[in-house]
């Protein structure tokens, strides 16, 4: 069942404006199959459009993002996202988790991966309840089980813990571990320090669109290159 | 509430099938239940007749369709419209039977060759109604002598100007009387492009004289201060007519019901019932079929 | 003011003892409009759904005459249909012309701008929301339609349920193709038409009532369907 991996993912001299406004420029960098990146920055830095040029929800300006297969059903299939805010379809937890698997192809094993999915999160025993009607953080944790289910190479996640409770924070943490763990590579963005430390192995650092740190979190954290970041790090407050 | 199999299938995919089949069902069962929906149904014995809205309104078909059905089991679909309107439906082969109160219009149906085997069927009266004032002192049995006044009066005057066999009748009065009633178009003149019942709607609210059939007149409810002001003039009899559209025009025209129409009609049994209707104990339609002798 | 009060009191004559001729033509009324916005619906909620998810170039002219016919005046339709059914026209063949099979096709027409009009609007808001995630997912332009389609369902029961009231409300039409025919075509609104017309404005206001209460019972059956189902779906 091994089909070819989509990784590793090339951005080269990635550029994206809108009208007047250059939002990023000059971006280039490689994400390996196997690593937690965390795309840390100030709000505003440009993120999250880094985040949705790569998953190709956005066209760049100039420059390329480029992953190891040309075939592009083959690479959009391997990718899935989770949002700051989730997006919920008007129907069950359950339902929701099946229409990505049957979106994805897998109409009959859909059932089976569902319950799976869902058990992985811990919301079993919420499947038939309608989704919007479940606070913020089982939300959160109903779009993880629905990214979990279709089993992506790379799971890019925008902010997701921006607008929950410690407690949900901690799940959803745990739960992006677990899918790491079964060899998912995680690409997130975070403006919490706190979160990157928890769960980044490499860290790209973004500030007013541009590019000014790539090291693994380790030396990030330890012995930031650049001013900026050591000004982030110490927790003030840049612009 | 323990789930025993947590592996079912999402109801919501075999929901949205059930629905859609759910849906087709309906629609079909509904729409099975229309009659002439393309479809021939051998039991649906029916026609098409093209008639008047003052015949209509009089209520005279309510009275002797009822009867034609139980004698013969076929049902008449009246479609009322003016007399100019009811020709038109015929002439595009949208009616099997035309049964209007226009001599001349008829006539000419016939010959331009879209009706065959007229007969005249019976006869009512027209009247003209006013306020119960008489401004233009109308009284009396003269309808021309009437109009007359009316115009010098200048009184209000409700006309249908609807290329109805009314109207018609109405427009040759006023030639009778040498008079253009288009010269008081607009003050005393009123055209109110509609049926008898409209145009009495309109009459009674302005409080203007009208041209009206007794029939309409006598099943008509909102008078206001209108009355009979003119009635009896021997001018002001209405011939009625029917004939069958040409099935050599249009061969889908159903030949041999409509005849049995137009022979129930004009036979004695038809022309009885006819005779019997009466509103409010007056006899409203005069039938006077009279077999012609063959042409030699 | 009397008549007012005579037609109310003819009408709960009528209602009350199941008048026969009241009970028919109102369920011909809703036969006819029922079938007609289901008819409307299942091409319109699609068509709308469609539009508001394409991208092409005169989209917006496109999106401008169709709610430009939102306001189509019903006689018109019901003329075009006339000529279109009649004997003398292209589908005399058929003979729908005089059934309430043409009354369908009138509504039918009459309200499918309403219904693709204001489901466009209402799809387009919401792909405003979903449009991201259902990129991610690799949804295909069919799978979007369908779940914006079933996620927006009660707003969309909006705007069927005013496609039905345009179509139960509307005399124009169904007169011309109809030709309000005793017992075969004859519907609420004709009805009131003609009892207008003979003078019997009592009567023609009592079937006003009726028609009005009628209306005003359906949607508030429909609105508390909505409200359930909201409050168990989410």
């Amino acid at each position: 069942m091994a089909s070819a991996t989509i990784l590793p993912l090339s951005v080269e001299s990635l550029a994206f404006s809108t009208g007047d406004v250059t939002v990023l420029s000059e971006i280039s960098f490689r994400v390996e199959a196997g690593s937690r990146t965390i795309v840390l920055g100030p709000n505003g830095a440009g993120k999250s459009v880094l985040l949705r040029l790569m998953h190709g929800l956005l066209t760049p300006s100039s420059g390329s993002v480029r992953w190891a297969q040309n075939d592009e059903a083959l690479f959009r299939k391997a990718q899935a996202m989770v949002f700051q805010r989730p997006v919920m379809l008007r129907r069950s937890v359950r339902d929701n988790v099946e229409f990505a698997l049957r979106v994805a192809g897998n109409e009959s094993a859909a059932p089976a991966a569902a319950t799976q999915a869902l058990e992985q999160v811990g919301l079993l025993h919420l499947a038939d309840r309608p989704a919007r009607l479940c606070s913020g953080g089982e939300q959160q944790r109903v779009a993880l089980a629905r990214a979990w289910a279709i089993q992506p190479e790379v799971l890019f996640l925008d902010e997701p813990t921006a607008s929950l409770d410690p407690a949900a924070t901690k799940a959803i943490e745990e739960t992006i571990s677990a899918i790491h763990a079964r060899g998912t590579t995680i690409v997130m963005t975070t403006h919490d320090l706190g979160q990157a430390r928890r769960i980044a192995d490499r860290v790209l650092f973004l500030h007013h669109g541009r590019l000014i740190e790539d090291t693994s979190a380790d030396i990030f954290f330890q012995q930031p290159q650049s001013p900026e970041a050591a000004a982030f790090i110490r927790g003030e407050l840049l612009w | 509430m323990v789930k025993k199999n947590l592996n079912q299938p999402s109801p919501f995919a075999k929901k949205s099938r059930l629905r859609v089949a759910a849906f087709l069902g309906m629609t079909l069962l509904t729409v099975s239940q229309f009659d002439g929906v393309g479809v021939a149904h051998a039991q649906d014995k029916f026609i098409v007749v093209a008639s008047t809205t003052s015949t209509q309104d009089s209520g005279l078909f309510g009275h002797i369709l009822p009867l034609f059905k139980a004698k013969t089991g076929i049902d008449v679909r009246v479609v009322a419209q003016g007399t100019g309107q009811a020709l038109a439906t015929a002439r595009k082969g949208d009616a099997d039977v035309v049964f209007v109160h226009d001599k001349v219009a008829e006539q000419k149906f016939v010959d331009e060759g879209f009706g065959i085997d007229r007969r005249e069927v019976m006869y009512n009266d027209f009247v003209i109604v006013g306020p119960r004032s008489d401004p233009a002192k109308t009284a009396g049995k003269d309808a021309i002598a009437a109009l007359k006044k009316i115009e010098a009066a200048k009184a209000p005057f409700a006309s249908r100007g609807d290329k109805s066999g009314t109207h018609a009748a109405e427009l040759r009065y006023w030639k009778a009387a040498d008079i253009d009633p288009q010269s008081g178009k607009g003050t005393w003149y009123r055209e109110t492009g509609s049926g008898m019942g409209p145009t009495l709607n309109t009459a009674s609210a302005m409080n203007a004289y009208a041209f009206t059939d007794r029939g309409t007149w006598l099943s008509f409810k909102n008078r206001g201060e209108l009355t009979i002001t003119v009635e009896g003039d021997t001018k002001l009899f209405n011939q009625y007519g029917v004939m069958l559209v040409n099935p050599a025009k249009h061969a889908h025209v159903k030949r041999d019901m409509g005849m049995q129409f137009i022979d129930w009609l004009t036979s004695p049994e038809g022309q009885a019932a006819i005779a019997a209707y009466k509103i409010e104990g007056q006899q409203l339609f005069f039938p006077n079929y009279v077999v012609l002798k063959k042409a030699a | 003011m009397n008549e007012l009060g005579d037609s109310f009191r003819i009408a709960w004559q009528l209602v009350a003892s199941f008048d026969a001729n009241l009970v028919a033509i109102t369920a011909l009324s809703l036969r006819v409009s029922g079938v007609a916005v289901l008819a409307a619906s299942f091409l319109a909620l699609p068509f709308g759904a469609w539009l508001a998810l394409a991208r092409f170039p005169g989209r917006q002219g496109v999106i401008a005459v169709l709610n430009g016919m939102m306001g189509l005046p019903p006689v018109v339709v019901g003329l075009l249909i006339y000529l279109l059914l009649s004997r003398a026209g292209p589908l005399g063949a058929l003979g729908l012309l005089f059934t309430p099979a043409a009354m369908v096709i009138a509504q039918a027409l009459l309200i499918f701008p309403i219904i693709a009009a204001l489901a466009r609007q209402v799809i387009e808001d919401a792909w405003g929301e979903y449009r991201e995630q259902l990129v991610s997912l690799n949804a295909n332009r069919s799978q979007c339609m369908r779940a914006l389609l079933w996620d927006t369902r009660f707003t969309l029961s909006t705007s069927v349920l005013a496609g039905f009231g345009r179509a139960i409300a509307e005399v124009g039409a169904v007169m011309i193709v109809g030709g309000n025919i005793d017992g075969v075509t004859r519907v609420m609104t004709t009805a009131i038409a003609l009892e207008t017309s003979k003078g019997d404005l009592p009567l023609a206001l009592a079937l006003g009532v009726v028609l009005i209460v009628m209306v005003v019972l359906i949607n508030l059956a429909a609105q508390s369907i909505k409200t359930t189902s909201m409050r168990k779906h989410g």
